[in-house]
């Protein structure tokens, strides 16, 4: 490759973007993030070649040039050996196995304790101060602890995989129950709604929406506590991947996983955003007219 | 004289506030008879929901009582459904499972037949299976108003139940409204702001005023439906009510 084809290409994309936000949708939704993707991936190139060297023999003779920090091309070749023996994948399936586990957990004692905290106000006043004393503690700082409680092993990525997910679903669901408007408690008090009843077919199906987005922030966060998570508390993943490869002086892996881990948190939050779309939950995410 | 339905007695109500009390609703007496239909209206802030919260049993006064049918109002009773202007209808749920909302303890048949006639009823047949989220905001309050009357209340509340609407669809409404008061032969008490709307809805009308909130009077409008819009008492009543809210007839 010339040195000048990817500027040739940026500009190409800006072409692209021109053209692309006047034509008709969907058209543009597909044609300006592909054409934002082109520079982001040429920037990258550049910047890499930039950065790199070229490695000379003892007599002086110019061998090959040494990349700092792997342009897109080399990291798609080095992603290949991890790729075909099937580490990749073993290491992502482990990742994914954690973060659903632990936000399961989460997700489990956060929704209840939430509605509870939420909707008895004596419950709230007694638990909200410890759920916001615990909340802005990184999850990370829990990383010593989890290993010292559950050694090198899985169960001490899901431990802080729950902590990280919890205080936001038990504080979302908290906050929603809150604030669930009066006029729908009055009318459905009004038709004789009371107890379980009134939890069922108000209460809950009122903050359902605020519950989910909730575990949707909850699940963004999770996914990218598990890579620290897991540079430190395990020996698999996607985290241990990074550090591994790093030790190892495989900079290709290092941004292969990074490319890993973006691509599988897009899917993640994608189908999290599928539950939006839920008849009895839709109303929470569409403007009302 | 019909027998007398709600019955307001000396009723008060202050609202505590940071420095100070706020006198709501002072000597408040009204008695509204059956199968009337009966206009709250006045400026914002003079009580008039207030007094509609309280009849509906959702505020209590601070002195004071309200009966209906000689039994004290001590909280929401499915018998007198208030209709809300923000609806209160829930978009989880579709019309069908909105309007159900009352008819819990009937057996399925019962519920499908009444919720089914009470549709029609509205003028919302065809849309059952909507939900609140694909309706207009006119639909949406005939889905509120649907699911007040599915229970066959002795009483409808309504609080400025049309005040979201554009006023094409609210003429509509209000001969809707009209149609199925006369139809279902309930006491229907309405509060409003608008002086139009009073008039072309109320047997009676309550004239509040604000500061401290009280009925300032009471006026008949002497006139059967459909009422015809300037005609000399329609004309007379309206005078009398710019009178009474102290705003000039003439802009």
């Amino acid at each position: 490759m010339t040195p000048f084809a990817p500027y040739l290409i940026i500009a190409l994309a800006l072409v692209l973007i021109v053209v692309g936000k006047r034509l008709k949708d969907p058209a543009p939704v597909i044609v300006l993030p592909l054409a934002t993707f082109i520079i982001f991936f040429c920037v990258w190139h550049i910047a890499a070649v930039a950065k790199s060297y070229p490695l000379n023999d003892a007599q002086g003779n110019f061998v090959r040039m040494v990349e700092v920090f792997p342009t897109p091309w080399s990291t798609l070749q080095g992603m290949l050996v991890p790729v075909k023996d099937g580490m990749l994948l073993r290491y992502a399936v482990a990742s994914v196995y954690r973060v659903a586990v632990g936000f399961g957990i989460a997700a489990a004692i956060g929704i209840p304790l939430g509605l509870l905290a939420g909707w008895y106000l004596r419950t709230g006043q007694a638990l909200n101060p410890l759920f916001q004393f615990l909340r802005p503690i990184s999850p990370i700082a829990w990383i010593p602890i989890a290993v010292l409680w559950f050694g090198v092993k899985d169960e001490a990525a899901i431990f802080l995989i729950a902590i990280s997910s919890f205080f936001p679903i038990v504080v979302g669901t908290m906050t929603a129950v809150r604030t669930i408007p009066l006029v729908y408690v009055r009318s459905a008090q009004n038709f004789g709604l009371e107890g379980y009843e009134l939890f069922r077919r108000v209460v809950l199906p009122a903050c359902l929406p605020q519950i989910i987005t909730s575990l949707r922030l909850a699940l963004g966060i999770a996914w990218m506590v598990i890579v620290a998570a897991e540079m430190i508390a395990v020996d698999s993943g996607l985290g241990y991947l990074i550090m591994d490869a790093r030790n190892a002086n495989y900079y290709d892996r290092v941004v292969g996983a990074m490319i890993t881990i973006g691509l599988i948190g897009i899917a993640l939050d994608w189908s999290m955003r599928r539950l939006e779309r839920i008849d009895e939950v839709r109303w929470g995410f569409t403007k009302q007219s | 004289m019909k027998a007398e339905k709600v019955v307001v007695r000396g009723v008060e109500k202050r609202f505590e506030r940071k420095q100070d009390e706020l006198l709501a609703l002072s000597a408040v007496d009204l008695s509204v008879a059956e199968g009337e239909f009966v206009c709250l209206l006045g400026p914002s802030g003079c009580g008039k929901s207030t007094l509609l919260n309280i009849i509906g049993g959702f505020e209590t006064p601070t002195a004071g009582t309200v009966t209906i049918d000689g039994q004290a109002v001590t909280g929401p009773d499915p018998r007198r459904v208030f209709v809300f202007q923000e609806y209160g209808i829930f978009p989880w749920a579709s019309v069908w499972d909105n309007v159900a909302l009352g008819l819990r303890k009937l057996s399925k048949d019962e519920q499908a037949r009444i919720i089914q006639r009470t549709i029609d009823l509205v003028g919302l047949k065809g849309f059952e299976k909507s939900f609140p989220s694909e309706l207009s905001g006119g639909m949406r309050q005939r889905v509120a108003v649907a699911r007040a009357l599915a229970v066959k209340p002795d009483i409808v509340l309504m609080d400025e139940p049309l005040g979201a609407l554009d006023s094409l669809t609210r003429m509509q409404m209000r001969s809707e409204i009209l149609r199925i008061w006369r139809e279902e032969k309930m006491t229907i008490l309405f509060v409003t702001h608008d002086i139009d709307e009073a008039l072309q809805l109320a047997d009676r009308i309550v004239v509040m005023s604000p500061r401290p909130g009280r009925i300032a009077e009471i006026v008949e409008v002497r006139q059967e439906h459909p009422r015809v819009i300037g005609s000399p008492e329609y004309v007379r009543v309206k005078h009398r009510l710019y009178e009474l809210l102290g705003v000039s007839h003439s802009v």
